[in-house]
């Protein structure tokens, strides 16, 4: 449901902005345009007021002094202990979950393409992915405090039934494990849903002429098959790492404000100005838009290289 | 083969593990109020939580504004595109997929400083404002999946015809966007509706920033001070994203079937 299938390699194509070979024509053509354009007003305005322009007084604010001075003071103060250590741990859970979410999720996908279950787990499982993969934010704190925090369900059979104290382990739900272990609760269907496809597009015949030619299974994966994917499973990754860096709801209803990640930092930040200076919280955002952004580009790019084997 | 297929169901069984338990155990727990018996307390106490029926209330209302708003903005606009400015197509889809680059906090952050009491649109001055304010971001959250959803079901129809057979008709154009292309789009318009629907009800971080009394918060609240209904709560919350994307593979399926029909 989540990943989008659209074709980038259009996006390429000469600037379709470029209306000027019509301006010389008659002006009934241009008329025409002008009602072309009127058309989807609406939706550019929307789009105007309600995404892009509030991005951009952020990132413009990102630069400019609480006075209204330009400045690159914000984006050198990123650079205090505190907000590095909140961007490092964000960019570690979301690498963990989106790493474990892309490993356990390709297995699965793999599992119902090509591992020869029956049709019903396939369907089963697609459908279960479309839920779960929505099924986020706060429920889904809720969900693993149930069952992994101090008397979960788990926490408690796992001590009565073989002696075992998860939480003398050192474990603990509102840290960096509990939270790559939660996240990847939606990061593991999603993962499943948009590798199903690339999977299925593998062509029989690609394995067959491999085994005549006489390769191994091994040979196989490693020579034919995972360079044909490794966009697709590199680029998802990307994208399930983007999902998690966003997220905010999960990690402040498990923790509270406890764990010291880049949302969490920006949303005490909106609240209460705790960094006392409204200029750095716009810089705060901005990184969060590079990283996100950047992870987003890298995956499109991905994306377009992958469907060149799936013409 | 025989090791690829103990291979696949290792897979299946791990992730099922996964998958399950934490739903037992929120199961589980939320039955444990009653010392010493399961019960359904927690839900009870839940259900007659008046807070809990005016935010899910609040929730649901608003979740029904976004799909009608957001319905009349994506299918024109997506027909538009479709019928005349097919080279913009790529412009548009781009757009429609920056919620899903740009977090959520970052665009309600823009929101709380571009639309305040000294902006020149101080939407967040009164209670409708901010209500307003919060469709609009939940329009703006669930556009990648309205776009697509409609777009695809476009895809199936034929619009230019479509429209030159009502233009000759004699339709215009109101008649041509409600009774010929929406009714021709209902399953995209569905299941756009259903995955916003899921997407609304659970939300948390704009509602919360915007103050205003939604389910998400609510969610959070009762996290922070209660127990046992905690649990409840997200056996429900999983319920209903359970029954939108059950309606939504529904309407899918019936999607695929309908050329078939006609």
């Amino acid at each position: 449901m989540r990943p989008p299938h659209f074709r980038l390699n259009s996006f390429l194509s000469p600037n379709p902005l470029d209306d000027s070979r019509f301006m010389s024509q008659s002006a009934l053509i241009d008329r025409r345009t002008v009602i072309d354009w009127l058309g989807i007003m609406p939706f550019m305005i929307f789009a105007l007021l309600f995404l892009i322009l509030p991005t951009l007084y952020l990132v413009g604010g990102a630069f400019l002094t609480p006075d209204g001075d330009f400045t690159f003071k914000n984006i050198a103060d990123l650079f205090s202990p505190n907000i590095v250590s909140a961007y490092w741990i964000s960019i570690k859970v979301s690498i963990a979950s989106s790493l474990g979410g892309a490993v356990i999720g390709f297995f699965l996908a793999w599992a119902i393409v090509m591992g020869g279950v029956p049709s019903f787990v396939r369907s089963g499982l697609l459908t279960f992915s479309g839920v779960a993969s929505n099924f986020a934010g706060v429920p889904l704190a809720f969900a693993f405090i149930a069952t992994l925090g101090r008397t979960g369900l788990v926490t408690v059979l796992l001590r009565d039934l073989i002696g075992f104290n998860l939480y003398s382990t050192g474990f603990n739900l509102l840290s960096f494990l509990g939270l790559t272990i939660t996240y990847m609760f939606f990061q593991i269907p999603l993962m499943v849903l948009i590798l199903t496809p690339a999977l299925d597009g593998m062509k029989r015949e690609w394995r067959e002429a491999s085994e005549i030619l006489g390769a191994s299974t091994w040979q196989y994966w490693r020579m034919i098959a995972l360079p044909i994917l490794w966009p697709s499973l590199l680029g998802t990754t990307l994208l399930l790492f983007a999902n998690a860096f966003g997220a905010i709801a999960t990690a402040y209803a498990l923790t509270g404000s406890s764990l010291n990640i880049v949302p969490i930092l920006l949303y005490a930040q909106i609240r209460g100005d705790v960094l006392h200076n409204p200029n750095l919280g716009y810089a705060l955002a901005l990184g969060m838009i590079v990283i996100t952004g950047l992870s987003n580009v890298l995956y499109i790019w991905l994306r377009s290289r992958a469907e060149r084997w799936q013409k | 083969m025989k090791s690829t297929r103990f291979l696949a169901w290792l897979a299946i069984a791990v992730g099922a593990i996964y998958f399950i338990v934490p739903l037992i155990g929120t199961f589980e727990f939320s039955l444990r109020m009653r010392r010493g018996e399961y019960s359904f307390d927690a839900y009870h106490s839940v259900f007659s939580d008046i807070q809990f029926r005016s935010t899910f209330g609040f929730s649901m209302l608003m979740a029904l504004f976004t799909i009608i708003f957001g319905m009349l903005l994506v299918v024109p606009t997506a027909y538009w595109v479709r019928l005349r400015l097919p080279k913009l197509r790529p412009v548009i889809e781009f757009i429609t997929l920056l919620p899903l680059v740009i977090p959520a906090i970052v665009i309600v952050f823009g929101y709380l400083r571009l639309y305040n009491s000294s902006s020149f649109l101080p939407l967040t001055n009164s209670t409708s404002g901010t209500n307003m304010l919060l469709v609009f971001s939940y329009m703006t959250l669930s556009l990648p999946y309205m776009y697509r959803a409609v777009d695809t079901a476009m895809r199936m129809i034929d619009v230019a015809t479509l429209t030159e057979a009502a233009e000759s008709l004699g339709a215009k154009w109101p008649t041509i966007m409600f009774r010929c292309i929406f009714p021709n789009v209902m399953s995209g318009v569905l299941s756009g509706a259903f995955i916003t629907f899921a997407i609304v009800m659970g939300e948390f971080t704009m509602a919360a920033l915007l103050n205003r009394p939604a389910f998400g918060p609510y969610l959070q609240l009762v996290g922070a001070n209660k127990a046992y209904e905690p649990s409840a709560l997200a056996i429900i919350a999983f319920a209903i994203t359970w029954l939108s994307m059950g309606l939504l593979q529904l309407v899918s399926r019936f999607q695929k079937t309908a050329p078939v029909k006609a």
